[in-house]
Order: structure tokens, then C-alpha cells, then sequence
């Protein structure tokens, strides 16, 4: 629907635009890689930059798991979950629902909730990073519910962004979550819970 | 409604600005928001220890990217392409409004949800969607209480900045039954209570719409990817669900290599919000999970802005608006009397390069700054607005008078002997040199004081008193 002209206008605006300009070096003195000093404590500060978003953070060895995520939904109440596919079934008690066949919008504003994994967390920034692979599902079902418990392991555990955007596949889409969802919109203070869950839980296994 | 159309016909900037900076609501709104975020935003950037080395890389990366736009266009589109999505090119805002509007028509929808974007504000997308019976809705908090409110933005983050939450929740009060959920009968203004009467009002929305339409903060050439930062979740919601997903974006917004977005995701939250992280990222390639995906390049005076050599480097802009936060202009006399969507000291050098200087308020905004340099220090990609600034007042056309004044200051200091002469004849006149000057030449002393003219000149009392022995 381009205007046969349009694309080639732009480009030969840009060609005359920028002739005779010099070529630019691109320098990369940031740091890229993991420092001897960052690569140790990364879950203990994952978990405290996660709470800083107050969000609720757990940090349990494999074999709490289980029941932490079990104590977890009792608190919360959550009795209706949804679990992708590739979800440890331990970790979700009872029958859960899942995502086969894909179930509407409407569907999944109807349950208390969605466990998953993650592909990648970010200690630097507390960020956990959802990939759609195996154990996190396509990207409405931790959007649409209003409470998201995600479960780290330590081996998913970077030190800050430059090693996550390594690690990721950009021909996946992509969720980078930073805490529960919120807004700055009023009088630019923080406010938790608009669109996307209002309560984020996290369960990091060392 | 979201009226940008209402930008049209303001007048210069010191006219907005004098009347802005009588309303001490707004300035109070704007020094508690502003003050607020600028020490969020100096801790954020104060933990990370290579801050000056990821803005040289942010600034590097750009300006490589704005020299090779065209291969990495081109590369773009082949990637978008390779991934199922659909690539449309608009010379300006006129075709961009056009290709989207049909995209829409296509659907057989008449009503849009939109995820916040300066491309499609620019552009005046929903005015132009209007026309062809196509509703938007805008669904980031701040710009629904732009769109509820019949008012215009006025910062590029936080739209309704000049707003309290006392006239936020009175504007849910009373608009938001005309677009839809109504808002609840014993909403306070409780920030939460704000929020949640947003989630409500908003919900059932983004279930049922098919159709979302959304900007980008970058593309990556290499791979084809979009990224979209966000905090609400509203973005998720409009990229996520419908069936159908436009996204308008300048063609300035590329990256070369997913890897560069290493160092953005660095730069853009911390400069923002003032967070190590923003609440929610996206990124997608192509047409995914089974959605139809339309990319529009938008140039719209972009690459007039490119051909300047001094002015392109507004181009890396990635409006994070960290130079509006801590701009001394901005603070007192708000967003609005820049008369565009880009206010503040980025909106004085984009502005006036994206539309021209042909009218009178494009032609103020070089003027609208003190040049204190804060914008430059602040800005995460080393944009130099200072001097960005100062090239764009050698451009505009300056008045009559200023031009006249000029050219004899220029012939008088251009021989020693006039100069000696103007000094002598100054020093004999000092008394009847009024408080105020008549005339076009006001325009200097309403804000000024006439400098006193001292009796004699630094050489006349250096020849007569010997250099000081006498």
C-alpha cells in the first residue's frame, strides 16, 4: 500500500543526505562480561532488586520448591492456575488448567492465576526475562491473569543486561518483567497494578 | 480529541510561556513532578559505573546507524519481511495517516486500541483516523487522561504531567462514561484508586478489540525485531491480543545488531523513569503467534533533519525526556508552549528541524532556553542541545530592527576611531539614555536592565591618567 515512490523517495533522501559524512567507530568500554566480584551473590541480588519493585520473593534450595509455590498459592488463595506446557507438573497442586486448546482472552481473565519458569533473570536489575519456551507459554498467559508466580533457577541467573541480550533469541518474542505491572503517570510517583498482574511472586532456587 | 490539531496557529513561545507562567497551578504540578524524578533519575544513573561509557556507546552506535540509515533500512525491511510481517514506507504524515487507515479498513474494524507513541502524536494519526470513522483509544494511563480530557500532551513521558491527581480524578469523573466504563461513583484521588478506575475502564477494551496500533522505542535492522518499553502493561495488552498489530515508527529508531540493545536497555529505563529496569519490555520479529504484522517507516522531515550536519545529531534522540526533567525553561513554563508534541530543550531542536521555521512559534523555539546546558548533561546519547540551539538561531530570520542594530554595531566596532568616537559621544548622552526603550526595541528592555554607560572609556581614562600612575 506504499506509494510506489515513497520508498525509493526516502532512500535517496537519506543517500543525499548524509553524503560526504564520515564513518563511525562504535566503542564498547561498558562492561559486557561477568567480573569475578558480580558472578557471586547473583541470587541473593536478584532477590533483593526483584523485592525492590515490590514484588514477593522467595530464595529456597530445590527441594523447598515444591512446597514454597504450594504455600505461595494457599496465601494467595489461587485455586484456578493456568500452567504452560513444559511446566514441571509438581509444581502446580491440584488440576490445572492448561493451554490446549489455546484458551480465549476471556478465559484467562477467569483464573487466579499462571505459574511458569523463565528463560533468563537479570540480577542487576531484577528483570526475569520470558522467551515463550518451554515452561512459560505464549506471551497472554502471564499478561492476562492478575497474579504471576515465576520460578528462577540459579543457572538462569545473569549478572546484568549485556549477558542476558547474549543469552536470548531475538526471533522469539520476548518478555522482559520488572516487578508487577505499574505506572508513573500520576504526579511521576510509582504506583503498582494497572493492566498487566498486580502481584508478581518469585521463587528463586539457589 | 486527542487534539495535537489544536497546536496549529499558537503563538511564539515567550507569548505561551508568559501566559504559563502565571497559572501557579501548573508550575507547582510541574516543580513537584519535575524534582521528583530528577533524583530518581540521578540515583539510577549513579549505580551504574560505566554510565559514561554506555552513553558514549549509546551515542556512537547512533550516529554509526543514522550514517548507514539506508543499508540498515533496507536490511530492515528484508527481516521484517523474512518473518511473515508486511513493510509499508511513508514519505510524511499525510501517507503514513493513509496507510494505516486503509490497514485498519481492511479489518472491517471501526475501532482501535493504541499503545502510547510520539510517532503517531507527530503525525496526528487519530485526528486523521477520526475522519475515516475509525476510533482510537488510547490506553496508556497518562495519554487516556489526555484523550478523556479533550487536552493536549505535554511531555513526552508523562503526557499529563500538568495535571494533579485532584484534576485527574475529576476528569474521570466527568469523561469517562463518554468512552465507555464509567468511572466508579467514590473515585478519590488516590493514585491507586486512579489506576484501578484506569484497569476497569480499560479491560473489557483490550479482551474484545481486534485491531491495536503502536509505535516502537528501537528496531533492530539485523534481525527485524521490535522493542517496546512500558510500565502498565497496557502495552502488552494492545501488542499481545488483537489479531491485527500496525506499528508506526520513524526511521530513525534503528539499531544495527541485537547486541546494541545491550547498551539501551541500559540508557533509556535509568533516564526515564529513573528505574534500573522498566516494569515491562517487549520484543517481536515479524508476524508471531499467529497475529498479522504491519511495520510503517515514517521519514516526516527526518531526513531534512539528517542532511544538516550540525542538527542530525537530534536524531539519536530516544525520548526518554531526561532533558525536559531537568530543564529550568521547561519546569516554569510547561510543555504546552512549545506547541508540539516534542516540548522541552529536545522539542526546541526536533521541532523547528522536523516542520521548518516558517511560522512564528516553530521560529521562537531556538530561543527557548537559557543554553544553561543541563539538557546536555542529562542526555543519555550525548545529544549537544546547546549547540544544536545556537546553529538553529543563525538559521531563523531575525526582525528588522535586531538585523539593523547589528549592522551598526558592526560598523562602528569595526574601525577603532568610530568605536572612540560612539564611546565619548555615549559618555556626553548617559543621562538621557531612558530606563526603557520605545518602540520594537522594547522587546530588549522588558526583560532586561539598559547597562549603565560608565563617563568615560576603559582607553580614555588609561590615556589620561597614564595607565592608572597619575
Amino acid at each position: 500500500m506504499t506509494a510506489a515512490g515513497s520508498r525509493e523517495l526516502i532512500l535517496s533522501r537519506i543517500r543525499s543526505a548524509v553524503a560526504g559524512a564520515g564513518e563511525v567507530e562504535i566503542t564498547r568500554a561498558y562492561r559486557t562480561s561477568p567480573d569475578p566480584v558480580r558472578a557471586t551473590g547473583l541470587v541473593e541480588l536478584l532477590a533483593e532488586r526483584v523485592a525492590d519493585y515490590r514484588a514477593v520473593v522467595h530464595v529456597v534450595d530445590e527441594g523447598e520448591a515444591v512446597a514454597t509455590i504450594a504455600a505461595a498459592l494457599a496465601r494467595r488463595g489461587a485455586t484456578r492456575l493456568v500452567v504452560p506446557e513444559g511446566l514441571p507438573p509438581e509444581w502446580v497442586p491440584g488440576e490445572p488448567v492448561t493451554d490446549d486448546p489455546p484458551l480465549s482472552a476471556a478465559e484467562l481473565d477467569g483464573v487466579d492465576g499462571v505459574v511458569t519458569g523463565c528463560a533468563v533473570a537479570i540480577a542487576e536489575t531484577g528483570t526475569i526475562v520470558l522467551d515463550a519456551g518451554p515452561g512459560q507459554g505464549r506471551r497472554a498467559l502471564t499478561l492476562v491473569p492478575d497474579y504471576h508466580l515465576c520460578v528462577v533457577r540459579a543457572g538462569q541467573i545473569v549478572a546484568g543486561v549485556p549477558e542476558a541480550v547474549g543469552r536470548l533469541d531475538p526471533s522469539r518474542p520476548l518478555t522482559w518483567i520488572s516487578g508487577p505491572s505499574a505506572t508513573s503517570d500520576i504526579e511521576l510517583n510509582r504506583v503498582e497494578g494497572v493492566h498487566g498482574p498486580r502481584a508478581l511472586e518469585v521463587v528463586v532456587i539457589r | 480529541m486527542n487534539g495535537d490539531a489544536t497546536f496549529l496557529g499558537m503563538p511564539a513561545f515567550p507569548a505561551n510561556a508568559a501566559v504559563a507562567v502565571r497559572d501557579s497551578q501548573l508550575r507547582y504540578n510541574l516543580r513537584k513532578a519535575t524534582h521528583t524524578i530528577r533524583g530518581k533519575r540521578a540515583a539510577a544513573v549513579g549505580e551504574l559505573p560505566d554510565w559514561a561509557e554506555l552513553r558514549r556507546a549509546g551515542k556512537e552506535i547512533k550516529d554509526h546507524t543514522l550514517r548507514n540509515l539506508e543499508r540498515y533500512l533496507v536490511r530492515m525491511e528484508e527481516a521484517v519481511t523474512a518473518a511473515g510481517g508486511h513493510v509499508h514506507w511513508a514519505a510524511d504524515a499525510a501517507e503514513a495517516n493513509r496507510i494505516v487507515a486503509d490497514l485498519v479498513k481492511a479489518t472491517g474494524e471501526t475501532s482501535v486500541v493504541k499503545v502510547k507513541s510520539m510517532a503517531t502524536q507527530e503525525i496526528g494519526l487519530n485526528e486523521a483516523l477520526e475522519l475515516e470513522g475509525i476510533t482510537a483509544y488510547e490506553t496508556d494511563l497518562a495519554e487516556l487522561i489526555v484523550q478523556l480530557g479533550d487536552d493536549r500532551p505535554s511531555h513526552i513521558l508523562v503526557p499529563a504531567i500538568h495535571r494533579n491527581r485532584a484534576e485527574i480524578r475529576e476528569i474521570f469523573r466527568e469523561r469517562m462514561a463518554d468512552w465507555g466504563r464509567a468511572a466508579p461513583e467514590d473515585l478519590t484521588d488516590d493514585p491507586r484508586a486512579l489506576a484501578e478506575a484506569a484497569r476497569l475502564h480499560l479491560r473489557e477494551r483490550f479482551l474484545s478489540t481486534r485491531v491495536a496500533i503502536s509505535g516502537a522505542n528501537f528496531m533492530i535492522a539485523d534481525t527485524g525485531t521490535l522493542v517496546v518499553l512500558e510500565s502498565e502493561g497496557n502495552g502488552r495488552m494492545c501488542l499481545t491480543l488483537p489479531e491485527t498489530l500496525i506499528s508506526v515508527v520513524g526511521i530513525e529508531k534503528l539499531l544495527p545488531s541485537w547486541q546494541d540493545l545491550e547498551v539501551f536497555l541500559q540508557l533509556l529505563p535509568r533516564s526515564s523513569t529513573g528505574e534500573r529496569m522498566n516494569p515491562y519490555t517487549s520484543t517481536w520479529t515479524g508476524a508471531v503467534e499467529g497475529q498479522e504484522f504491519h511495520l510503517v517507516l515514517l521519514d516526516n522531515g527526518r531526513t531534512n533533519v539528517l542532511a544538516d550536519e550540525i542538527g542530525r545529531q537530534a536524531l539519536r534522540c530516544i525520548r526518554c525526556s531526561a532533558c525536559l526533567n531537568v530543564c529550568p525553561v521547561y519546569e516554569r513554563a510547561g510543555g504546552h508552549a512549545y506547541g508540539s508534541v516534542y516540548p522541552g530543550p529536545i522539542g526546541a531542536i526536533l521541532t523547528p528541524q522536523l516542520r521548518g521555521t516558517a511560522s512564528k512559534l516553530d521560529a521562537s523555539l531556538p530561543y527557548a532556553s537559557t543554553l544553561c546546558g543541563a539538557c546536555f548533561d542529562a542526555c543519555p546519547v550525548a545529544i549537544d542541545i546547546p549547540e544544536v540551539l545556537v546553529h538553529l538561531r543563525g538559521k531563523v530570520r531575525h526582525a528588522r530592527v535586531e538585523r539593523l542594530g547589528m549592522r551598526a554595531a558592526g560598523w562602528v566596532f569595526n574601525r577603532p576611531a568610530r568605536l572612540a568616537r560612539a564611546q565619548r559621544l555615549g559618555g556626553r548622552l548617559r543621562r538621557f539614555v531612558p530606563g526603557r526603550l520605545p518602540g520594537p526595541l522594547s522587546a530588549w528592555t522588558d526583560t532586561r536592565d539598559i547597562p549603565d554607560i560608565p563617563p568615560e572609556s576603559f582607553r580614555d581614562w588609561w590615556d589620561r591618567t597614564d595607565g592608572g600612575v597619575q
